[in-house]
C-alpha cells in the first residue's frame, strides 16, 4: 500500500520534471517549429544561474535571507535564459526558419559551444547547489512514505508556469499575437503584426521557461556542464508525443510518459522501464503520427 | 529580393561562425602553445603524451589528471630531468569520444613519436587505444580504478584492481555485520563486472543480495529506485554508479529521509573531487573504498597536497586517481633512469619490482601483470568533503586483476 502510493506520487513528480523541461519546447519547438538542439543547454544555463546566485547570496547577503535566494534565482534564471533565447534567435535561428533540418545542425552546434563555454567559465567538475532550508526534508504521510518538498515545490511550480502561460498567450494581447503569427504569418502580418519581432519575443520564452526548468532542476539533480543532454531527448519525446502545437497536448504527453515509466521502473529495471518506454511511443506514433492531441487547423504550414 | 536577403545574411552567419570558431581555438592554443615549444627532432628533450578527455562528458574527472601529470612532470624537470633530458609533455584531446581516444593515441605514437602516454579515464577509452598500443610498440600509464581482467604488456595500470578495492571493501562490510547487499550501478562494464565479482564473493563469503539495478548513464531520477531499495531493505548500498547520476541520487536519497545511519552506501566511483559536486551535506557518512584520500597522512602527500593547491587554486581537491596519475609519471621516470634509455622494451624491464614512496604511502611495480602494488583504505565521508579513514590494509596490497588467488572467483574471468 504504502509502495503503491509513494509510486503514484513519484509518477506525478517524474511527470512534472518531464512537463517543465518540455514547456519550453513545447513554445520554440511546438509553435514555432524550430528544432532547438541547444534547449538542454539553456536548462543548464538556468542551473548555472542557481549556482551563480547562491554564491552571492552567500557572500554578501546576510544569512538570515540566504533561503530567498532560490525564489531570486527562478526570476533571474528566466531572464538569462530568455536573453540567451534573444541572442540565439536574433542571430542565428531566425535565418533559418522553416529549413528544420538546418537548424537542427546549427542549433546542435550551438548547444556544443554552449557546452564548453560552461566548462571554460565554471570549469570542468559539477558544482553544488545547496538547497534552501525550507525545501529540506518532505511531508510524512505514514511510515516509510515521505514526499519531499523539493518535489511537491516542483509540482506547484509547473502548475504556476503552466497558468501563466495559459493566460499569457489566451488572454493577452501579446499571446494572441503570438497566436496570430504561429497560425498565419502573412495574414498576421497585413494586420500590422511585426512578426519579426513577435518571433523574438516567443522564441525567448520558451528559452526562459528552460532557464526555469534547469534552476529548479538543481534541487535534484547535477549542475555541470553536459547536464543538458540529459534532458535534451525526453523533452523532445514529451512534445512530439503530446502533438506538436498544442499546450493541452505537452502536458497530456508528459503525465503519460511520467507514469508509465515510473511503473515500468518499479516492475522491470531502468534500462528495461526506458526501453519499454521508447516503444511504447514509437508504436503509438506510427498508429496517432501527430500525437495524443492533433491540432486542428487549416493553416499550420501556411 | 528576399533570397538575395537571405543569402547576404548567410554570408554574415557563416563570417560569425568562423570567428567564433577562431576565437575558441585561440582560446585553447593559448593554453597548450606553450606546453608545445620545441618541434620534433630536438634533441635536448624527451617527449611524452598525454591524452585524457579535456572536453565534453568525461572532462569533468579527466582535466585534474593532466593538472596533476603536468605538475609531475614540471617537479621531475625541475630537478634535471632524466638522463640529462627535459620531459617534454604533448597534450592531447580525447574529447570523451572512444575513437578519437585511438586517433590521437596514433598521433601521439606515430607522428610525436613519444617516450610513453599518461591517459585514460574510462575502460571504454583504454580498450579504445589498446590495439594502438600493441600495434606500435606504444606504452601507456593508465591511473584509474578498473573491473581488472585484463593485462596487456603495453599498459601499466596504476590504479585498483579489484581485490584492491572492491573485494577488501566486501570483506570489510560482512565482517562489520552488513550482510544484506543492496548492488546498485551504471549500465556499462565496470559496474556489471564489480557486481559479478561482489555476487560471487557475497555466496562464499555468508552475505545475501536483496536487490540489483543498473541505470543508464546519465539517469537523472532515483525515486523509483529508492523506493525499490526502502522496500528491499538492505543493509548496504553497494554503488558503482558513475559521474552525474552519483549527484541525483545523493540528493534524492536524503529528499527521501534516508540517512546514513538508516542505510549506508559504499562507493567506489566517488572521491573528494565528485564529492564538492555532490555535495558533502548530502554525502556525509556515507562510505567510500580508495587507495589514496586527500586527508592520508604520509609526509610525502603533505607537500603533494601544498603543491597541487598552490597550482592550481586553493579550493581545489586531490584524490584517488588524481594521485595515481602524479606518481606514475614519477614511476615511469624512475624507470627510465633504470634502463638508461626510453626504449619500451628496456623500461618495461627495468620497471619490474620497482618502488616508489608515493602520497599514498609505497607503491611498487607488480612484475607479472604490470598493475600497482597499493595499500586499501576505507574512508567514511564527513562533513566537509573530505575522508576519514576507517581501516587500511597492513601495507600494500599484491594486485590480482584476474582474482586467480580467490577460490570463489573461479569461471569469472572466463570471458
Amino acid at each position: 500500500m504504502d509502495v503503491l502510493l509513494l509510486q503514484v506520487f513519484n509518477g506525478l513528480s517524474v511527470s512534472s520534471i518531464l512537463l517543465l523541461i518540455a514547456l519550453g519546447l513545447a513554445i520554440t519547438f511546438g509553435l514555432m517549429n524550430v528544432i532547438n538542439m541547444a534547449h538542454g543547454e539553456l536548462i543548464m544555463a538556468g542551473a548555472y544561474v542557481a549556482y551563480v546566485t547562491q554564491t552571492v547570496f552567500a557572500k554578501y547577503v546576510n544569512e538570515r535571507f540566504f533561503g530567498a535566494y532560490f525564489i531570486v534565482a527562478l526570476f533571474l534564471s528566466f531572464l538569462v535564459s530568455g536573453l540567451m533565447g534573444v541572442l540565439m534567435e536574433r542571430l542565428l535561428i531566425r535565418f533559418l526558419y522553416g529549413r528544420p533540418l538546418d537548424s537542427l545542425l546549427a542549433t546542435w552546434g550551438v548547444s556544443m559551444v554552449l557546452q564548453q563555454l560552461a566548462r571554460n567559465i565554471f570549469g570542468a567538475p559539477n558544482v553544488d547547489v545547496v538547497s534552501p532550508g525550507w525545501l529540506n526534508g518532505g511531508i510524512q504521510l505514514m511510515t516509510g512514505v515521505q514526499l519531499p518538498y523539493k518535489r511537491l515545490f516542483i509540482i506547484v511550480l509547473v502548475v504556476l508556469c503552466i497558468v501563466g502561460m495559459y493566460f499569457y498567450i489566451h488572454r493577452t494581447s501579446a499571446g494572441r499575437r503570438m497566436q496570430a503569427v504561429m497560425q498565419n504569418r502573412d495574414m498576421a502580418a497585413c494586420l500590422g503584426i511585426p512578426t519579426r519581432r513577435v518571433d523574438t519575443i516567443t522564441f525567448a520564452l520558451g528559452s526562459g521557461l528552460a532557464g526555469i526548468a534547469g534552476c529548479s532542476l538543481a534541487l535534484l539533480g547535477s549542475i555541470g556542464p553536459s547536464i543538458g543532454t540529459y534532458y535534451i531527448v525526453d523533452s523532445f519525446m514529451v512534445v512530439v508525443l503530446g502533438g506538436v502545437g498544442k499546450l493541452v497536448g505537452t502536458v497530456a504527453g508528459a503525465l503519460t510518459i511520467g507514469m508509465i515509466n515510473t511503473a515500468f521502473e518499479f516492475g522491470t529495471t531502468a534500462t528495461l522501464g526506458k526501453v519499454l518506454v521508447f516503444t511504447l511511443v514509437i508504436l503509438f506514433l506510427q498508429w496517432k503520427p501527430s500525437g495524443l492531441v492533433a491540432l486542428r487547423t487549416r493553416a499550420l504550414d501556411g | 529580393m528576399k533570397n538575395n536577403k537571405l543569402s547576404r545574411k548567410i554570408v554574415l552567419l557563416g563570417a560569425l561562425i568562423v570567428a567564433t570558431v577562431l576565437f575558441l581555438a585561440g582560446c585553447a592554443g593559448g593554453k597548450q602553445g606553450d606546453r608545445e615549444t620545441g618541434k620534433a627532432g630536438d634533441a635536448g628533450t624527451i617527449k611524452v603524451g598525454i591524452l585524457h578527455s579535456l572536453s565534453g562528458t568525461m572532462a569533468i574527472s579527466e582535466v585534474s589528471l593532466r593538472d596533476a601529470e603536468l605538475m609531475a612532470i614540471d617537479e621531475i624537470n625541475a630537478a634535471g630531468g632524466v638522463l640529462g633530458k627535459k620531459i617534454e609533455p604533448i597534450v592531447e584531446d580525447g574529447a570523451s569520444d572512444w575513437p578519437t581516444f585511438a586517433e590521437k593515441a596514433k598521433k601521439l605514437l606515430q607522428r610525436d613519436k613519444v617516450a610513453t602516454v599518461f591517459g585514460c579515464w574510462t575502460s571504454a577509452s583504454r580498450k579504445a587505444v589498446l590495439p594502438v598500443f600493441e600495434g606500435n610498440k606504444g606504452l601507456l600509464w593508465y591511473p584509474v580504478q578498473y573491473e581488472g581482467m585484463e593485462s596487456s604488456p603495453n599498459i601499466f595500470y596504476t590504479g585498483a584492481a579489484p581485490n584492491q578495492q572492491i573485494t577488501p571493501a566486501v570483506t570489510w562490510l560482512l565482517q562489520n555485520n552488513k550482510k544484506k547487499f543492496y548492488l546498485l550501478g551504471s549500465d556499462y562494464v565496470f559496474p556489471r563486472t564489480a557486481n559479478k565479482i561482489i555476487k560471487a564473493q557475497l555466496a562464499a563469503e555468508g552475505g545475501t543480495l536483496v536487490g540489483e539495478e543498473y541505470t543508464p548513464l546519465g539517469h537523472t531520477d532515483y525515486s523509483t529506485i529508492i523506493s525499490k531499495i526502502k522496500a528491499a531493505k538492505p543493509d548496504v548500498v553497494f554503488n558503482t554508479l558513475n559521474g552525474d547520476s552519483n549527484v541525483a541520487f545523493f540528493k534524492q536519497l536524503r529528499d527521501a529521509g534516508i540517512t546514513s545511519r538508516d542505510i549506508v552506501t559504499m562507493s567506489v566511483s566517488i572521491a573528494e573531487e565528485e564529492i564538492r559536486g555532490i555535495g558533502a551535506e548530502n554525502m556525509a557518512g556515507h562510505l567510500a573504498v580508495w587507495n589514496y584520500f586527500q586527508t592520508t597522512d604520509t609526509p610525502e602527500n603533505e607537500t603533494f597536497v601544498k603543491k597541487y593547491k598552490s597550482l592550481y587554486g586553493q579550493d581545489r581537491v586531490t584524490d584517488d586517481p588524481i594521485e595515481a596519475a602524479y606518481f606514475q609519471v614519477y614511476l615511469w621516470a624512475e624507470a627510465v633512469k633504470k634502463a638508461g634509455t626510453t626504449d619500451v622494451d628496456k623500461v618495461r624491464e627495468a620497471s619490474k619490482n620497482l618502488e616508489f614512496r608515493a602520497p599514498e604511502g609505497l607503491v611498487k611495480i607488480d612484475p607479472e601483470n604490470q598493475h600497482t602494488w597499493k595499500t586499501v583504505r576505507i574512508g567514511e565521508v564527513q562533513p566537509n568533503g573530505q575522508f576519514k579513514e576507517l581501516w587500511s590494509s597492513d601495507g600494500p596490497v599484491r594486485p590480482d586483476p584476474y582474482l586467480k588467488s580467490y577460490a570463489w572467483a573461479k569461471g569469472l574471468s572466463s570471458e
